[in-house]
């Protein structure tokens, strides 16, 4: 089993309390799988695919990745998790707007000590960019940057793929040949996908499908 | 309307209590120093006025010889036997134990009323004035001081300028020992019909007319043109911030603005809120910093008294009024400063399209085309400013260089930073140091207009600094020169200094005179020395150019030595003729060194002297001795005579309090400097802290992709020590011409002479460190908080919903 959640709490502080966001989650998810995590507004997907990211800490429970515990991991090592075995496809896309498309799109492998040129060409290639290379990302339409987000994740090989909303702000057409794309890749890779969407067209294109309802897995 | 618009705008300030705090601060500072120099140079002028009123010259016209010396006594019956209706002044300069003042002898039954400052011509005050021993009028200042010397009665008199003391004529005459001797003739306004003309009953006597401004007001004004140069370079600083805080707030309140639009506030009053929001901060702004100022100003205005007595003879006192014009100035300052700062902001709101999309980061973003623009203009200062150098004479000439050079260099300097994080970015080998190069040059615009103010600050704190220093260097050498006598002496009587003449003849190796008069040469204040033929002035008289065997001539009375800012003032140099008191001509034969002089000096041989001018005061000597029997000598003198201690000092002594003087001349430009440094600093700290509010987004991406808080914190503070440091070596060259131009042209126009520049590296690497310290401060407070951010607030960029 590449994820294991065991007994997730999460609680944020709040003017009026602690707010329980998180009640119990149990989860898993084997290599080279795809899992939709669907669910109302503010029901937790995100903070949940944060956690598993070890962007965020749960207030109790065990998030095992590849084997590891990751919950109590000090930042160093955190960062080194994200570096190397999870690749994370934000909704906002998220690019460095500093660096062109080619370097954006080189800059997680480079960052885990794992480039691989011909990798980058392929993928380039595959989703469309080989002719904005030396763009800059303000430069490039919201599909394009989204397609940049994903080869900056692929380009890794990362073990799992954490997907919030990848096609959120993108139109149907543009959306649906980006995940199109991200499905095949991340296939391609043998890599896990958990992604969060609020739509049940997209979540039922993926090998499974969990609901959260208030914190709770329903 | 109105109102909910107004709440609208000011809740941004609410919810960014720093970035208020910034604005207000960097306008309050810029005001303070600004106001500080204007109160400084206020006191000081209104202190000139006084001397320049004094006696109604201001209102009277003048009877005086041409070339500056005493008249006798004769004049003035003959001119009151014409018909004439003038009155008799002599005037000079004296001490009362450690207290020199400057003495007026004034005849109070012929003085014009216009010329009574004193009322002593009714009453009881008259008798006792004109009989010994007489009666000093002093400001209440001035009679303080007096209290603890020996003088006759001081009695205080409001409205006399400090440092002058008002007795009858008789009595000052004594004091001054010039018996019979007046300086000028006051003239009453209306003078009788039928006398005799002037040319016929006084024709050595020339008129001179009233002035409004004195010599003082004449002579101090280059050096409150430096003053008011530095407060404005420090208030242009201060509005890098203002112009920076009010940027950023309205790009950041652009989404209110159109939405404010929409909902049918008319663009017009959209304007007039927000410049009504501005006024309202200028003001409150500019009350704190005129508030400020008068602080500053009341620290340092001690050092500016000292140094306008030592360098001008000027008497200012060392406590300040309050001016209502220096309030207005200070908040009119403030107002036109934000307005200023505003204007671009305002002319694009104004412009705003009503659809416009808010982007929060529009305003840190400058177009290839801007800078290009801004690199032209550069250019154009820059090259103004070496034809200024080139072609331009005089201190406005001077000071329109370092203008154009300052300003050159500020807006060249983002161009020039690019090219360098260009440069840093192609020779960077690896993910991180690539994001770092170009992410840093994505920083710059938002950073440049602090990073303008640093250099500005930097280059001035060189600058000045090399000045100073080299200045330093150059003094304590002349020192050595012209202080080569072990002991100096001042006899209190003729008589006296006969008896000490004769008592040091077998005691000492040489008795050097040091006679003087004081005069006009080439219509300028000189006073005229003699020396004797002492390998003395032979081997150590810092001479700048002289004819061959110069001292020979000197000796034998064939010629005169004058000093360099007499020399360059009247645009005298060797071979010319110089007109000296009484009428006689001499040659000139050399150009010497007297720094911190504010007057014209001659140098004859001392038999010369004496030959024209038999009635010379004869009290000073420099005695010649072994070093190490100095002391003993010394001691034996003040025994012998009963010498007050003043009357015999020794070179070391005389070192020490030269020095000291010298060191509280630059207090001022150095307090100046450090606070300019310190308001930079802050335009720095405030771009820094408010840009770290808008840098999480782009933060935040690279930690979730895999770099700790920590580090990130270190990439955030290496790039504010970089910027930091590329522009401290931005400033070098920059400081250093402005050294050249302060040291080459400022000064010569300023007090009339030229220094060599001397570099001082282990200074600029003091100087460097400080700025990186204090950017490194600025950046370390949001890198901090950076390390310390929970990753929930790094979460929020990316949380679309929770």
């Amino acid at each position: 089993m590449l994820l294991r959640l065991h007994q997730i709490d999460k609680f944020y502080p709040t003017g009026e309390g602690p707010l329980h966001v998180l009640r119990g989650i149990d989860l898993s998810l084997e290599a080279g799988k795809s899992l939709a995590l669907t669910g109302e507004s503010g029901s937790g997907k995100s903070t949940l695919l944060h956690l598993v990211a070890g962007l965020d800490s749960p207030d109790a429970g065990e998030i095992h990745l590849g084997g590891t515990n990751i919950v109590g991991l000090n930042d160093t090592a955190l960062a080194a998790l994200r570096r190397g075995t999870v690749g994370l496809v934000f909704q906002q896309f998220n690019l460095i707007p500093s660096l062109d498309v080619a370097a954006n799109l080189a800059f997680q492998a480079r960052l885990a000590g794992r480039p691989d040129p011909a990798w980058l060409k392929v993928l380039a290639k595959r989703l469309g960019l080989a002719q904005v290379l030396t763009r800059y990302p303000e430069q490039l339409s919201s599909g394009q940057q989204q397609r940049v987000a994903i080869g900056r994740t692929l380009a890794a090989r990362p073990r799992l793929v954490l997907a919030d909303e990848p096609t959120g702000n993108l139109d149907e057409a543009t959306g649906d040949a980006v995940l199109d794309l991200m499905l095949s890749l991340v296939a391609e890779t043998g890599a896990a996908l958990l992604m969060v969407t609020h739509s049940n067209r997209l979540a039922n294109r993926l090998n499974a499908r969990v609901h959260l309802h208030a914190g709770r897995l329903v | 309307m109105v109102w909910i618009g107004l709440t609208a705008l000011l809740s941004y300030w609410r919810r960014r209590p720093v970035q208020l705090a910034m604005l207000l601060l960097g306008l309050s500072l810029a005001t303070a120093l600004w106001s500080a120099v204007q109160a400084i140079n206020g006191e000081a002028r209104a202190s000139y006025d006084r001397a320049a009123a004094i006696l109604g010259q201001d209102r009277l016209a003048q009877l005086v010889r041409e070339d500056g010396a005493r008249m006798d006594q004769q004049e003035f019956v003959r001119l009151r036997r014409a018909g004439w209706l003038a009155s008799p002044v002599i005037e000079g300069e004296m001490r009362f134990g450690d207290v020199r003042l400057r003495v007026l002898g004034i005849d109070p039954l012929t003085l014009p009323p216009q010329a009574q400052q004193v009322d002593i011509a009714a009453g009881d005050e008259l008798l006792p004035f004109i009989t010994a021993p007489g009666v000093l009028y002093a400001a209440p200042e001035t009679a303080a001081r007096l209290t603890e010397q020996a003088t006759p009665p001081v009695r205080v008199a409001e409205g006399l300028p400090p440092g002058t003391v008002v007795t009858d004529i008789g009595q000052a005459q004594v004091l001054l020992g010039a018996k019979h001797k007046i300086s000028r003739l006051l003239l009453w306004p209306d003078q009788p019909i039928g006398r005799a003309p002037l040319k016929v009953t006084a024709p050595g006597l020339t008129l001179r007319e009233p002035s409004e401004t004195g010599d003082l007001a004449r002579l101090t004004d280059s050096f409150h043109l430096n003053l008011t140069a530095f407060g404005f370079l420090a208030f242009a600083v201060g509005l890098f911030i203002v112009h920076s805080a009010i940027g950023l707030a309205f790009e950041q309140r652009r989404q209110v603005f159109r939405t404010l639009r929409a909902l049918g506030l008319p663009a017009r009053v959209l304007v007039l809120l927000l410049i009504a929001e501005l006024l309202t901060f200028a003001l409150l702004a500019g009350l704190v910093g005129v508030a400020l100022g008068y602080v500053v100003a009341s620290a340092l205005l001690p050092d500016v008294a000292a140094t306008l007595r030592g360098l001008y003879g000027a008497d200012v006192p060392g406590t300040l009024s309050i001016r209502p014009e220096v309030w207005a100035a200070g908040l009119a300052i403030a107002v036109i400063g934000t307005l200023v700062a505003a204007a671009q902001s305002l002319w694009r709101l104004w412009h705003l399209p009503l659809l416009a999309a808010a982007q929060p980061r529009a305003w840190a973003r400058t177009s290839e085309r801007a800078l290009g623009a801004q690199g032209v203009a550069a250019m154009v200062l820059l090259l103004t400013a070496a034809g200024i150098a080139h072609f331009g004479s005089g201190l406005e000439a001077g000071f329109a260089l370092l203008a154009a050079l300052l300003l050159g260099a500020a807006l060249a300097l983002p161009l020039v930073l690019t090219g360098i994080l260009h440069l840093g970015g192609r020779l960077a080998r690896g993910p991180l140091a690539e994001w770092f190069w170009a992410d840093t040059r994505q920083q710059l615009p938002g950073l440049s207009l602090a990073l303008m103010a640093l250099l500005l600050a930097l280059a001035a704190n060189v600058g000045v600094s090399t000045m100073v220093s080299s200045f330093r260097l150059t003094f304590t050498g002349w020192l050595d020169q012209r202080l080569a006598s072990e002991l100096y002496v001042t006899a209190r009587t003729e008589a006296e200094a006969t008896a000490i003449r004769d008592w040091l003849a077998q005691r000492s190796d040489a008795v050097l005179p040091i006679w003087s008069i004081e005069g006009r040469v080439a219509g300028q204040p000189a006073a005229i020395y003699g020396v004797a033929d002492h390998a003395t002035y032979r081997d150590n008289w810092p001479i700048l150019s002289a004819v061959p065997e110069v001292w020979d001539r000197i000796a034998t009375g064939d010629g005169a030595l004058i000093n360099e800012q007499l020399a360059r003032r009247q645009e005298l140099g060797l071979g010319d003729q110089i007109t000296l008191p009484g009428g006689w001509r001499a040659s000139i034969v050399g150009v010497y060194a007297d720094y911190g002089n504010p007057i014209g000096q001659v140098i004859i041989g001392i038999d010369t002297l004496v030959q024209h001018y038999p009635d010379v005061s004869r009290l000073r000597y420099a005695i010649r001795i072994a070093p190490g029997k100095a002391e003993s000598l010394a001691a034996g003198l003040r025994a012998e005579f009963g010498l007050p201690a003043q009357n015999v000092i020794d070179q070391a002594g005389i070192k020490v309090f030269s020095l000291k003087v010298f060191e509280r001349t630059f207090n001022v430009t150095a307090a100046l400097n450090v606070l300019t440094l310190g308001v930079a600093g802050l335009a720095m700290f405030a771009s820094v802290m408010t840009l770290s509010g808008m840098r999480l987004p782009q933060l935040a991406p690279v930690w979730a992709i895999g770099l700790t808080r920590r580090h990130l914190a270190w990439l955030e503070l290496s790039r504010g020590l970089l910027l930091a440091a590329l522009t401290m070596l931005a400033a070098l060259p920059v400081g250093i011409a402005l050294a050249f131009v302060l040291l080459a042209v400022v000064n010569v126009e300023a007090f009339g002479w030229r220094l060599p520049m001397h570099l001082f590296p282990g200074d600029l690497a003091r100087l460097a460190a400080l700025a990186l310290l204090a950017v490194g401060l600025a950046a370390a407070v949001p890198a901090w908080r950076l390390a310390h951010l929970s990753p929930s607030d790094l979460l929020k960029v990316f949380a679309h919903e929770r």
